[in-house]
């Protein structure tokens, strides 16, 4: 092909994008979507047909310039169309989890005030009717799947099929509808909105982010430069459609760099489906990446012994010497080969069988990835890459450019963002692709975005030696020592975390002379060890108390400092006294939420008499703890827990970087 | 290049019974297996369109009844009016080509072929071409084993269990098997589709499921359904007439707000003192 994604010409909205690429690209795929068990396939030309005999049919039901139109239900290919078919008409999608309960869904589209929705089932039909009492705004559901609601009242409700016959009747029957058409899709300007994404909000209600056309296409073809991307690229589309990253990675970078978009034929076909398209471009959040590692590594248990020692042994050698290779660094030639060989028995079938073997790009982010599980992924030769954004900027804020990937890092600013740290730490930043501002919330607006354009992301970090980012915690969560210096207790608790004998950290050194931890051990890796070493034990007290377990401990302390150290922001909260928790962190108890997090303050408040001891300088401390056993009976735990100290390391030279451009 | 198949060829077979009028009716049939008489002189109909519910505590002969209407038992008194057409006995292989399909009480799958096979296996009373031509497998044969495929992907996707096309049906949960017996059941296009016991062993879940797709299966592709089910709420919500069979008797046959205010049918139910 001939044409590539940037040739030069730079266009302001997506239809406009469409019209081209029906141009350029005319008969390559554009969008794929696996239904009665075949990969059914649109060229561009036949997605612009059907994104124009749609907006046709919507502007025949009143669709106009400005008004909100939502769209409710998985990854399907009409849903994609409707965000073209209603921006051509200057509408503005609003695309709305699926999986919202009825409230939620009452609550966003009431606040965006939507006329229309476009949903995908009876589910959702269901939903909206539910709820039809608050959302008084909206007029019509149009839904893509009509089974189920052959019966109901159709005053209101219209199938999409319907609108889709009605504007290619229309287009056929005179040359206006065409006309018109095209007169829509030049109206269309890149300041106007394009696209208003809800963030989902942990605190408070949901916001509705405006983003403009011009904020989407400039953020798209900076990524598309960024990671080459061009029309040869192929993708599966299987993340919420509400959520950023699925806007810009199926819809936004797939118009402007021209790549076909494989819809999966249903929710639990996704890694099936992965496998028969295997995507050159690929995003993933962390827990995707280790669902399918586990169930790889549930398999290999049960394999033959010969197989199981290829697997191990070549594994063994990606450790060593896969990542170099991926990075372009200088390996022997003996290695190289191995690796090859390697590729050829163990790496190669393991891709596909993950339905990466034409994998050139993949992403990771949301929450942090194990240093470990990101390393395995690498080693076999996938580009797995990380990347930090928010819904606020168009995703990118920054990213991990190719050979330069670091395992805690989220990389560089991305190309067009401009990066800094607040004196408070928080991580600002100014691109293109920065939102116009929260729908009907300028509060939270001014609240979040400077008036020269700077956005607080509410997340600390630093720039490493390198110019990379680190984000250390939530900026909240980010406290101070009594010298002022930064302490950020989740990422002291991660650096521990990552071994393995170590399985809960609770960090403290908020408004105190230094940093000290209370650490749990993990019973089944630590307990494998003492069965090894022949150290009886009764109990996870007993095991924990133990002086061999202590030295071990203190090594990993010593190691994480070591890292701390080299990190001149990090130095001073490097660990100074610890102590091995008598029993273990538990949700039962309150000291962990159900989804396995600390409870920082509650933990404080039960253990305040151990905090004190950590501060003290007492080498140890009687305690009597009340716990809740496994059936539900209370008892108390008497211990007596010992505090040891830990090395610490120089800093080097303070010296805090400016953000990088 | 777009293969579009939508639910609307999904309708049920032409049967000759315009929707309302009666498809199957049975005249005062009396069954008994030498000297217990597990029915004894009932008569009801069924209605093209509607769905219809059998119910009664255990051993009332609802099962009897279903396999007296698919023509595995036959009656000794009685005579059983389907489509127009009377008949005292009929082999089971002959109400499936009248388009009477069934699922059973306990499912019956052949456990160790893909849902995709056991599906097509309920296609094979359509196949034209004799087996001679389907070991060749070419022309006419691969033409029509083609056009049996998508009318399973159909099914397939109406019923969504798509992930599971390729896995051995043993390996299913008890709940997908369920699904998979009424995928085969539909794929021969039944004009008359006998379920017993849908839901027996689901979870609430699954019963809704379910639930679901036996609506969808009567009002999307037409089929006139009668189902045994022993759940009340789900009898009551689902079907348009019920009959209460006790003892092998009928003792109530009405719209279900009508038999669940019968006295008769709630002394069956919690039991009177004698």
């Amino acid at each position: 092909m001939a044409v590539t994604a940037d040739a030069g010409t730079t266009l302001d909205t997506f239809p406009k994008y469409l019209v081209y690429n029906a141009k350029r690209f005319a008969d390559r795929p554009a969008m794929r979507h696996k239904d009665y068990g075949i990969w059914q396939s649109w060229s561009w030309k036949e997605q612009l047909d059907e994104v124009r005999a749609f907006a046709i049919g919507l502007k025949g039901i009143g669709l106009a310039r400005g008004d909100k139109i939502a769209v409710i239900g998985s990854n399907r290919p009409r849903l994609y169309w409707t965000f073209a078919a209603a921006q051509a008409l200057g509408a503005v999608p609003v695309p709305i989890y699926a999986d919202s309960v009825a409230e939620e869904m009452a609550y966003v589209l009431d606040h965006a005030e939507a006329r229309f929705a476009v949903v995908e089932d009876q589910e959702q039909v269901d939903k909206l009717l539910s709820i039809a009492e608050k959302i008084p705004a909206l007029e019509h559901i149009i839904y893509d799947e009509p089974r189920g609601l052959r019966d109901y009242d159709h005053e209101r409700l219209h199938d999409y099929a319907s609108l889709r016959e009605a504007g290619l009747a229309a287009l056929s029957a005179s040359s206006d509808a065409a006309a018109d058409w095209e007169r829509w899709v030049a109206e269309g300007r890149g300041e106007d909105l394009g696209i208003m994404l809800y963030t989902s909000g942990t605190t408070g209600r949901p916001k509705g982010v405006m983003l403009s056309n011009d904020n989407l296409v400039k953020s798209a073809l900076h990524g598309n430069s960024f990671d080459n991307l061009g029309p040869d690229e192929t993708t599966i589309a299987y993340l919420p459609l509400a959520w950023v990253g699925d806007h810009v990675f199926s819809y936004s970078q797939s118009y402007t760099a021209g790549f076909c978009v494989s819809c999966p034929e249903s929710a639990d076909t996704v890694t099936e489906n992965r496998r028969e398209i295997a995507p050159t471009y690929f995003f993933a959040p962390p827990r995707v990446f280790e669902g399918l590692l586990t169930s790889i590594m549930v398999r290999m248990e049960d394999a033959g012994r010969t197989k199981k020692w290829l697997f191990d042994h070549f594994l063994d050698h990606a450790r060593k010497v896969g990542e170099p290779i991926l990075n372009g660094e200088k390996v022997g030639l003996w290695d190289r080969f191995k690796y090859a060989l390697g590729d050829f028995l163990v790496y190669g079938p393991l891709k596909n069988r993950m339905g990466m073997s034409r994998l050139r790009v993949g992403y990771t982010a949301g929450e942090a990835i194990g240093p470990e599980l990101f390393r395995f992924y690498r080693s076999i030769g996938l580009n797995v890459k990380q990347l930090y954004g928010q819904t606020e900027a168009c995703v990118y804020i920054t990213a991990q450019p190719d050979g330069k990937i670091r395992a805690d890092t989220v990389g560089l600013p991305s190309p067009g963002v401009e990066v800094k740290i607040a004196d408070s730490g928080e991580v600002l930043y100014r691109s293109d692709g920065v939102f116009m501002g929260y729908y009907k919330n300028e509060e939270a607006t001014r609240a979040t975005k400077t008036p020269d354009g700077w956005v607080h992301t509410g997340d600390a970090g630093f720039f490493d030696a390198e110019g990379h980012l680190k984000i250390i915690d939530r900026a909240k969560d980010v406290g101070k020592l009594q010298s002022g210096a930064l302490f950020a207790p989740k990422y002291i608790e991660n650096a521990l975390k990552f071994f393995p004998d170590i399985k809960e950290v609770v960090a403290f050194g908020d408004e105190r002379e230094f940093c000290a931890v209370f650490v749990n051990i993990d019973l089944e890796s630590v307990g494998n060890w003492a069965e090894r070493n022949n150290i009886a034990y009764a109990s996870y007290q007993e095991l924990a108390g133990h002086p061999e377990v202590y030295r071990t401990v203190a090594e990993h302390v010593e190691e994480a400092n070591r890292r701390l150290a080299a990190e001149p922001l990090m130095a001073a909260s490097q660990i100074r006294r610890f102590l091995v928790l008598h029993k273990e962190l538990d949700a039962d108890d309150g000291e962990l939420t159900r989804t396995q997090k600390v409870r920082r303050s509650f933990i404080a408040e039960r253990y305040g008499e151990l905090i004190e001891a950590l501060y003290d300088g007492s080498q140890e401390k009687y305690v009597e703890t009340e716990m809740t056993f496994e059936d539900g009976r209370k008892g108390k735990v008497r211990a007596t827990v010992r505090i040891a100290d830990a090395k610490v390391f120089d800093a080097p030279a303070e010296t805090v970087r400016e953000a990088a451009e | 290049m777009n293969v579009q198949v939508g639910p609307d060829q999904l309708l049920a077979r032409d049967d000759g019974v315009a929707k309302g009028e009666v498809l199957l009716d049975i005249r005062n049939v009396s069954l008994s297996f030498g000297g217990v008489k597990a029915i004894t002189d009932i008569s009801f109909n069924v209605l093209k369109g509607e769905i219809r519910a059998i119910i009664g505590p255990n051993g009332a002969g609802k099962t009897s009844m279903l396999n007296v209407i698919n023509g595995f038992y036959t009656p000794q008194l009685g005579t059983i009016v389907f489509r127009g057409k009377q008949r005292r006995s009929m082999k089971p292989h002959e109400a499936v080509g009248q388009g009477i399909a069934r699922t059973f009480q306990n499912v019956a799958l052949f456990k160790g072929m893909s849902t995709l096979d056991n599906i097509m296996a309920g296609r094979s009373v359509m196949m034209k071409r004799n087996i001679g031509w389907q070991m060749l497998w070419h022309g006419p044969a691969l033409a029509e084993e083609i056009e049996h495929r998508r009318a399973v992907e159909e099914i397939i996707d109406f019923l969504e269990i798509q992930h599971i096309r390729r896995t051995p049906v043993g390996k299913l949960p008890y709940g997908l098997q369920k699904r998979v017996e009424l995928g085969r059941a539909l794929a021969m296009e039944p004009s008359l589709l006998l379920l017993d016991e849908p839901m027996a062993g689901m979870n609430l879940e699954e019963k809704e499921d379910m639930s679901r797709f036996i609506l969808d299966v009567n009002q999307q592709r037409g089929t006139t359904i009668a189902l045994i089910e022993h759940d009340m709420g789900v009898v009551m919500d689902l079907s348009d007439r019920v009959v209460v069979l006790d003892y092998g008797k009928k003792i109530a046959d009405d719209v279900p707000d009508i038999v669940k205010a019968d006295q008769n049918v709630i002394d069956a139910y919690l039991g009177v003192p004698h």
